[in-house]
């Protein structure tokens, strides 16, 4: 069962991470090479102003100060103001938050789906030839870096067959009045096509891999035997005696695995210019504007810290035989 | 399947090593047509078996130094995790206690740094370089490893041998290395495998982002010139290439593992 006390340790241990990880990127950031100034390299921007855009950023206190300040702000989900776009960071940081997960839940729902479907199959028919093909092919497409099988979907579908668009969210001149209707639109579909199919060639080996070992485990298990015994036929057997007994692992997957592909969301979005959270860092640190960068990092990396703490608990309410935090 | 992927990875590193001396042109040495303009995009032919880039430099040329690259740091990357890994968990799982308590929770602490945008943090604040990549693989790669390998050392230390080679008067440092360390060195011999393949696509998708060093050829600076050029909607005999590289040479050395894994633990091969 879920012990009370572990949980409340896992809480604090979960705050502190975040808290250390907000202090390392404040630190890192301000040893930019150039200074904070250099997103403003306008040369023909007066002494007086530059004066004044110091002030306003409150750039010339002790570092620690500076420091103070930041983390009563950040505490308050306030990051500042953009030094490229000039407004709330905490806005563009939301908006761009909603794209990135629009992008990464649909491609998690269906990766996890068809892989767990798959290798119940692959699990069913082990040692037969097609099973080994089936496990090759499962294994080189999961070892392709996931930015270059974007490149090539797109070389395919994008430029030689001319069926989708060739990156971005929305067609051009289309708004929406609600967020209802922006992400429900045809357009949105459209555009959300490829990269959730090229992120679905990288995410279902996973639970596919998952999903298999554990049904060879379950499959030597004697229920099985007594199932088969009763003439039920094998899809019945796979899918309602085996294959929910196997599935445990894959849940607890997803949480954890979410964790750690928020961190790779940066590659997908690139490719595919989709406004999202990865992106966003990127470009903020290619313009040195730092407010943007820290913020998108720090969501990235609250979202791991979450997902694992998730995972964790969620494992213990899953399966009564895990108990944690009593040893 | 272990055999084909140990052929794969001995491939690439014998490339790696040979490529300086087998290279028909420079990496960056430009290549003219007939009438002396650029030889921009030229599809393959059998001077450049896999054709030239958008600034008419040959593909196959910086494919072959591109190697070099993956090798140093899926290799260096891999030796890292195993011992930095190996150490830690061994240290953790054998006096246990504070140390443990402490070692563990800062692997908690580090577990909520993604590792991609990390490394850009540190390319910005450094400077393009492959030695932000190995600093981040040494400092972020080697978590999962260390749990792995403390756990394993808790049931080792509790065997019996270790309690006799304590009653004997063997220092801690021995009972680490003698008695515990042969125990956990197929596991840790699994991790560095799968991490080889880790590094080298860790490299690659930073190099891909921009934050690579662009004098250096390797698969993911010509990925990222492929990108950029929007050249690949078009050359695919540029963007092909590295990436299928990457591919082979990460599943190659995830195969070698698991073969080896599967060697050094019978009860695997039954399944």
């Amino acid at each position: 069962m879920v012990n009370k006390r572990y949980i409340a340790r896992r809480l604090a241990l979960m705050v502190l991470s975040i808290f250390i990880v907000i202090t390392i990127l404040f630190f890192l950031f301000r040893q930019v090479p150039g200074g904070p100034m250099s997103a403003f390299t306008n040369p023909r921007m007066s002494q007086a102003a530059r004066q004044a855009i110091i002030e306003q950023y409150g750039l010339n206190d002790p570092l620690w100060r500076q420091y103070l300040r930041y983390m009563v702000n950040v505490v308050q989900l306030d990051f500042g103001q953009s030094f490229y776009y000039g407004n709330s960071v905490s806005s563009l940081i939301f908006d761009r938050f909603v794209n990135t997960m629009s992008l990464m839940l649909t491609a998690f729902v269906i990766s996890y789906t068809v892989g767990t479907y798959l290798g119940a199959q692959l699990g069913w028919i082990r040692g037969t030839t097609k099973e080994r093909l089936g496990m090759v092919a499962v294994l080189f497409v999961r070892s392709m870096p996931v930015f270059w099988t974007g490149m090539v979907v797109l070389y395919v579908f994008s430029f030689q067959l001319g069926l989708f668009p060739i990156g971005g969210m929305r067609g051009t001149g289309a708004s929406y009045s609600t967020m209802a209707e922006k992400f429900l639109s045809t357009d949105f579909l459209y555009h959300v096509a490829l990269p959730v199919f090229t992120l679905c060639t990288y995410y279902t080996g996973l639970p596919l891999l998952l999903m298999r070992n554990n049904l060879l485990e379950v499959l030597s298990e004697s229920y099985i035997d007594t199932a088969r015994a009763k003439g039920l036929t094998s899809r019945r057997v796979l899918f309602v005696h085996a294959a929910r007994n196997a599935i445990l692992p894959v849940v607890t997957a997803f949480a954890i695995a979410i964790g750690f592909a928020v961190g790779g969301q940066v590659l997908i979005e690139t490719v595919y210019s989709w406004p999202g959270l990865g992106r966003e860092m990127v470009q903020a640190s290619l313009r040195s504007d730092y407010p943007v960068a820290q913020a998108a990092f720090a969501l990235l990396s609250v979202i791991v810290i979450t997902m694992n703490f998730v995972a964790d608990i969620a494992y213990t309410y899953l399966d009564p035989r895990v108990s944690l935090g009593e040893s | 399947m272990a055999v084909a992927g140990l052929l794969i990875v001995l491939f690439y590193l014998v490339l790696a090593v040979i490529s300086p001396y087998i290279i028909p042109y420079g990496p960056y040495e430009r290549i003219y047509m007939l009438d002396g303009s650029w030889a921009s995009l030229q599809p393959p032919t059998l001077a450049h078996p896999l054709g030239t880039t958008d600034s008419g430099y040959d593909v196959l040329s910086q494919l072959l130094l591109g190697s070099r690259i993956a090798m140093f740091v899926g290799i260096l990357g891999a030796f890292m995790v195993a011992v930095i890994g190996t150490t830690v968990g061994i240290v953790a799982g054998y006096y246990g206690g504070w140390i443990d308590e402490v070692v563990m929770r800062l692997v908690d602490i580090l577990y909520g740094l993604p590792f991609i945008p990390f490394v850009i943090v540190l390319a910005t604040v450094f400077g393009a370089s492959v030695w932000n990549i190995i600093f981040g693989v040494a400092l972020l790669y080697w978590l999962s490893t260390a749990r792995v390998i403390r756990s394993e050392v808790l049931t080792v230390r509790e065997r019996p041998y270790v309690e006799a080679a304590e009653a004997a008067g063997a220092s801690d440092f021995r009972i680490m290395t003698v008695h515990i360390l042969p125990n956990v060195i197929p596991l840790s011999a699994l991790y560095a495998a799968i991490a080889v393949g880790y590094s080298i696509v860790a490299q690659a998708s930073v190099a891909f982002l921009g934050f690579g060093d662009p004098a250096v050829p390797s698969w993911g600076v010509m990925l990222q010139r492929a990108f950029v050029t929007q050249s690949f909607g078009q050359a695919w005999w540029w963007t092909i290439p590295p990436g299928l590289s990457i591919t082979l040479v990460v599943m190659g050395a995830y195969l070698v593992g698991r073969g080896y894994e599967e060697v050094v633990n019978p009860q695997l091969q039954e399944k």
